[in-house]
């Protein structure tokens, strides 16, 4: 295995998207969610092309706004669609995010002559490539990829976010009527998350494609919740998860296709895959009720000598 | 009647993929002429739209077939919560077809053999959604996080999978890149075949299973406690589900085949209330969306039809969400309206009953003007409220012109008002001598039920009290609520 | 429109297969959602034409005991029988009536395709819900005073009345032992008095139906059996000399305002 500083930065810019991307994944899971990542990594496309259309640039920020802006629309129409067409929510999302695709890839075809835009790539992304699009202080050797820099902003943005708004975005999610009684108003924190969620993925696909984005918005989260019931633990093993994903997915991008007789694969479809992996370790083992650990302890409960279950309370005269 | 409603849907089920063998054998017996690329005259259009064209023909039956086909199978889906299982089980399908793909060239065979890469698509989808019921039934994770999971995990792999075909020297992968965006425009003959193939075996299983999938899907707990194998059936489904989806990722891509799931089973939940009715209706959307939108797409330069044909089908789900007859957003809101008016009719008849009677002697209720402030205070209306409130009893002919700031009921709104008044005592007399409910409670909740009060209760409301006089007393002070 | 008892059918019927057995048998039976158990060693019998009252405060375990019977969640320990044998045998003795929650209310079906549900079982794979089948739907919901509600969609059916459908359904199977659970929870007075009747009518003609039920003032007026329930049996038997204030107390444990509620009850419809 050849570890250069190139895979260091890989394995940074991965760990730094993937630990962005759990945190607001906790909260989609917990409003079952789970499925909006992926929604809004396909709805963003007509953004992606309109802002390339309008400004006949693939300048960053204009596709970023676009990007974002559609990201944010798709929550919304999803929102729209199963109020007001009382649609279960999940086909409501799938009627948008196709929509939305669908409308882009049109826009990006009719534009072909004179745009070079491969939605593949989009979908893709490429996060070997990241270590070669560098920033540096002026004066300073030092260079750091863009991509790190920017992941590791909107880490830093997200556990602001939920630091900050950790109680509101619980209760929003737990109860979102009493939540609104209670000064919080439950709609306004949905679109807070999902705004946080495009911008989000689409900072993250930018620099690294959708595949880690889609991955680590569910599977560290749905492991950790495996592990932990109390939703600050939870949060916090998420992004522990996230980080080894993205650790582990680098390195068997780099070392597991040899075994085979090729050279790397995929990085971004390897960390997803790490984080698979990671989930499949926390189903079989978990403590408590985990697949094996179940099988392991089969024996039948004997009943507590504690608790209510030993006997009727005895009543206070 | 309601025999046959049951029957006709089987049938008809039946008949349809009759249809699709017919189709089927249509299509292929064509001649082949080519058709030229250039921009649609009328007799073109023509010719595309009613299919006279080899080519365009087995695009747009083929197109059509997967539409009908997906509407039934998305239906299932859609009742039973699961509608973004096709998303997550199109992805679940590209490390198989990579896989296959590696394995059918470590063999020796070209790698792009289509029976060996769908065989491949379909085993890694099973393997998918095998994982995501794992998930489901051994967690506490919900079916969206299963899902999620399954989805992002194998499109992961799949992706790395696909990067190393993409190395192998043996042969480029370029073609496994049709999957996902579909290729629906160069389908040929044998794709077409594929796809009438398994719609005919959908459709016909659907048909035989339609009673114990409907269970299924509305009571999973009660079809268990009747002895159903649940769980054979949901994999059932689930199989439809992947051969649907199989089939369809091939021949018209990932993002299409997920939307044909969805969108046409959600359209035709707002014109029907029946599960028979919405089956037949999300075939006929589906395929009216894929003979359209590849109609269009052949017709037009650079339309590719995956994208046409998820529009076709968003905006038929668009018009029927406004415009449904069973549940579209615009017939609820009309009835909504309705009920709000009828309502306010009769509160304010009722309060203008209410204050004549106070205001006259026991024996003749004589109809005089009414001032507004009294009316206001009555029920505590807005001003602005009490006013669209007259608006509407003048044009319902209940007011007659009378003098500034005062109003005067019509003969007709005289009688109407007695009538109302004369329900709702009834009513709140029901309520106290049958369900012991306090007095003081009774107010309210006649005012919410008498809305819906037929004829036949009042008749039946009127033998069992016995009134004295036309309109009873009320039972509780009417003058209280004036006194505020 | 409130006597759901007046089309009447013959009174007795006696099931002659299984003369002998209790309707249901309940040995040594534990259930623990994953390792959390939530009953423990249950052992009941309960004899035939009873109405049985299964009683406890939240959480004590009512609904899982039900579920358990219909095999719907796995057991830890255990066995059951219904008329000596194994539930999967004896489906067609048993009808089951969930939680109103249960279900999607806006599922496209009638109120007449969800009766016809119950005659699921007997057409069995393949078959069609035929004119007979329908025939037999329509009779069971004018069993329970909704017939003309028959086409309705039933998200436009008030709570009451779909509970109504649930027990019209649970009717078409033609069963001997009857599990329902908590039919009588937010349905108005109507609706419960025309439960009330139709529960004795099933009485009077010899089948047996355990009821989760959780309004203690009603019991010894509905009930001529209790299954009091809090994780364990507290007790079982006929209501009048089971239901006691003793009882009660070891079920509730503290809980001295429901309590209250029910000795309350108690003296008034007590002998």
């Amino acid at each position: 295995m050849n570890w250069g500083s190139a895979d260091t930065w890989i394995v940074v810019t991965g760990a730094f998207c993937a630990a962005a991307c759990a945190l607001p994944g906790c909260f989609l899971l917990l409003r079952r969610m789970s499925m909006m990542g992926d929604a809004i990594s396909h709805a963003v496309l007509p953004g992606l092309a309109l802002a390339f259309l309008f400004t006949a640039s693939r300048a960053s920020l204009t596709m970023f706004v676009g990007a974002a802006v559609v990201g944010v629309l798709t929550a919304l129409f999803t929102q729209w669609v199963s109020r007001f067409g009382e649609v279960e929510h999940g086909a409501a999302m799938g009627i948008v995010f196709t929509t939305l695709f669908a409308i882009g890839l049109l826009l990006i075809v009719r534009a072909a002559d004179h745009v070079d835009l491969d939605p593949g790539c989009v979908l893709y992304g490429a996060i070997e490539l990241t270590p070669l699009d560098t920033w540096s202080l002026p004066g300073s050797e030092f260079a750091i990829p863009r991509a790190t820099l920017l992941l590791a902003g909107m880490f830093g943005f997200n556990l602001l976010l939920v630091l900050l708004l950790f109680k509101e975005l619980r209760l929003s999610a737990f109860d979102p009527a009493l939540s609104t009684t209670l000064g919080f108003p439950s709609g306004l924190m949905h679109y807070l998350l999902m705004t946080d969620v495009a911008v989000t993925t689409v900072a993250a696909f930018e620099a690294v494609g959708s595949i880690i984005v889609i991955a680590m918005l569910i599977v560290p989260p749905a492991a950790a919740c495996l592990l932990s019931r109390r939703l600050p633990t939870l949060i916090a093993l998420s992004v522990v998860l996230a980080v080894l994903s993205a650790a582990l997915g680098h390195v068997a991008a780099i070392t597991l296709p040899r075994f085979l007789g090729f050279e790397t694969t995929s990085s971004a479809g390897m960390m997803a895959a790490a984080a698979g992996f990671l989930f499949l370790l926390a189903w079989l083992f978990h403590p408590g009720d985990g697949l094996l650990t179940r099988h392991f302890s089969r024996a039948r409960p004997r009943p507590a000598l504690d608790g209510p279950e030993s006997g009727p309370v005895s009543l206070e005269p | 009647m309601h025999v046959t409603n049951n029957l006709a849907p089987r049938g008809a089920l039946i008949a349809l993929s009759i249809l699709f063998a017919a189709g089927a054998a249509w299509a292929g017996a064509g001649d082949a002429s080519g058709r030229s690329q250039s921009l649609p005259d009328p007799d073109e259009f023509v010719e595309v739209l009613f299919l006279r064209n080899y080519n365009t023909r087995l695009v747009v039956a083929g197109a059509t077939l997967l539409g009908a086909t997906s509407g039934l199978v998305g239906t299932f889906l859609l009742l039973r919560k699961r509608s973004l299982l096709g998303d997550s089980l199109a992805h679940a399908t590209l490390p198989g077809i990579g896989i296959a793909f590696m394995l059918m060239v470590a063999a020796g065979f070209s790698g792009k053999n289509l029976p060996g890469l769908l065989a491949g698509a379909t085993a890694s989808g099973a393997a998918g959604m095998l994982a995501v019921l794992a998930i489901r039934n051994t967690t506490r994770l919900k079916d969206d996080a299963a899902m999620g999971i399954a989805l992002s995990v194998s499109f992961g792999i799949g992706i790395a999978v696909l990067r190393l075909t993409q190395n192998m020297p043996q042969g480029s992968a370029a073609g496994l890149e049709s999957f996902i965006y579909g290729k629906t425009a160069s389908m040929v003959f044998s794709d077409f075949l594929l796809i009438a193939g398994v719609s005919l075996c959908t459709t016909l299983a659907c048909a035989l299973v339609l009673k114990e999938l409907t269970l299924l899907c509305f009571d999973e707990q009660y079809a268990a406690a009747q002895g159903w194998p649940t769980l054979s059936l949901d994999l059932l489904l689930i199989g439809l589900v992947i051969a649907v989806t199989v089939v369809g990722l091939q021949s018209v891509g990932l993002i299409l085949i997920i939307a044909f799931l969805i969108t046409p089973a959600s359209a035709a939940r707002f014109w029907t209330h029946r599960y028979t009715s919405m089956l037949l209706l999300a075939g006929v959307i589906g395929a009216v969306s894929g003979w359209f939108g590849s109609s269009l797409s052949a017709l037009l330069p650079r339309l590719p039809a995956g994208a046409v044909i998820v529009l076709t089908a968003a905006s038929i789900f668009l018009f029927s969400m406004f415009f449904g007859s069973a549940r579209g957003v615009l017939l609820r809101w009309i009835e909504h309206r309705r009920l709000r008016r009828r309502v306010g009719r009769q509160h304010l008849l009722r309060a203008a009953y209410e204050i004549l009677e106070t205001g006259s002697t026991q024996e003749h209720i004589a109809n005089v003007s009414i001032p507004f402030p009294q009316l206001l205070v009555h029920r505590s209306w807005s001003v602005a409220h009490l006013r669209k409130l007259l608006r509407d009893a003048r044009r319902e002919d209940h007011l007659e012109p009378s003098a500034q700031g005062t109003i005067r009921l019509s003969e007709n709104g005289f009688g109407e008002a007695a009538r109302i008044t004369r329900n709702h005592r009834l009513w709140e007399l029901y309520l106290i001598r049958h369900a012991d409910i306090a007095p003081s409670h009774v107010d309210r909740d006649a005012d919410m039920v008498e809305h819906i009060l037929g004829a036949e209760l009042v008749h039946q409301l009127e033998a069992e009290l016995k009134p004295r006089s036309a309109v009873p007393a009320s039972p509780h002070d009417i003058t209280a609520a004036a006194a505020l | 429109m409130h006597s759901i008892a007046s089309a009447a059918k013959p009174p007795v019927e006696l099931r002659p297969e299984h003369p002998a057995a209790f309707p249901l048998t309940v040995h040594d039976l534990t259930v623990a959602y994953h390792r959390r158990p939530v009953i423990w060693d249950i052992e009941l019998n309960i004899p035939e034409g009873h109405l049985v009252g299964l009683v406890g405060p939240n959480g004590a375990g009512k609904s899982t005991l039900l579920k358990a019977c219909l095999d719907l969640v796995p057991r830890t320990s255990g066995e059951i029988q219904i008329y000596g044998q194994p539930y999967r045998r004896q489906r067609n003795l048993v009808a089951y009536v969930p939680q109103r929650e249960s279900v999607d209310w806006d599922f496209p079906v009638s109120a007449l395709d969800v009766v016809a549900m119950g005659s699921y079982r007997k057409l069995g794979w393949f078959k069609r819900v035929g004119p007979a089948q329908l025939r037999n739907a329509r009779d069971m919901l004018d069993q329970v005073g909704i017939a003309h509600l028959a086409g309705r969609q039933i998200s436009q059916l008030s709570g009451g009345q779909q509970q109504r459908v649930f027990l019209a359904r649970a009717l078409a199977q033609d069963a001997s032992l009857y599990f329902m659970d908590e039919p009588f929870s937010a349905v108005d007075a109507a609706t419960e008095l025309a439960i009330v009747d139709l529960l004795r009518e099933l009485k009077a003609r010899k089948r047996t139906c355990l009821v989760v039920h959780h309004d203690l003032s009603t019991v010894a007026q509905y009930f001529d059996w209790v299954v009091l329930l809090n994780m364990r049996i507290v007790a079982a038997g006929p209501t009048r000399e089971v239901f006691t204030r003793e009882n009660l107390q070891k079920t509730y444990g503290g809980k001295l305002s429901v309590l209250d509620a029910a000795a309350e009850a108690l003296r008034h419809s007590g002998p």
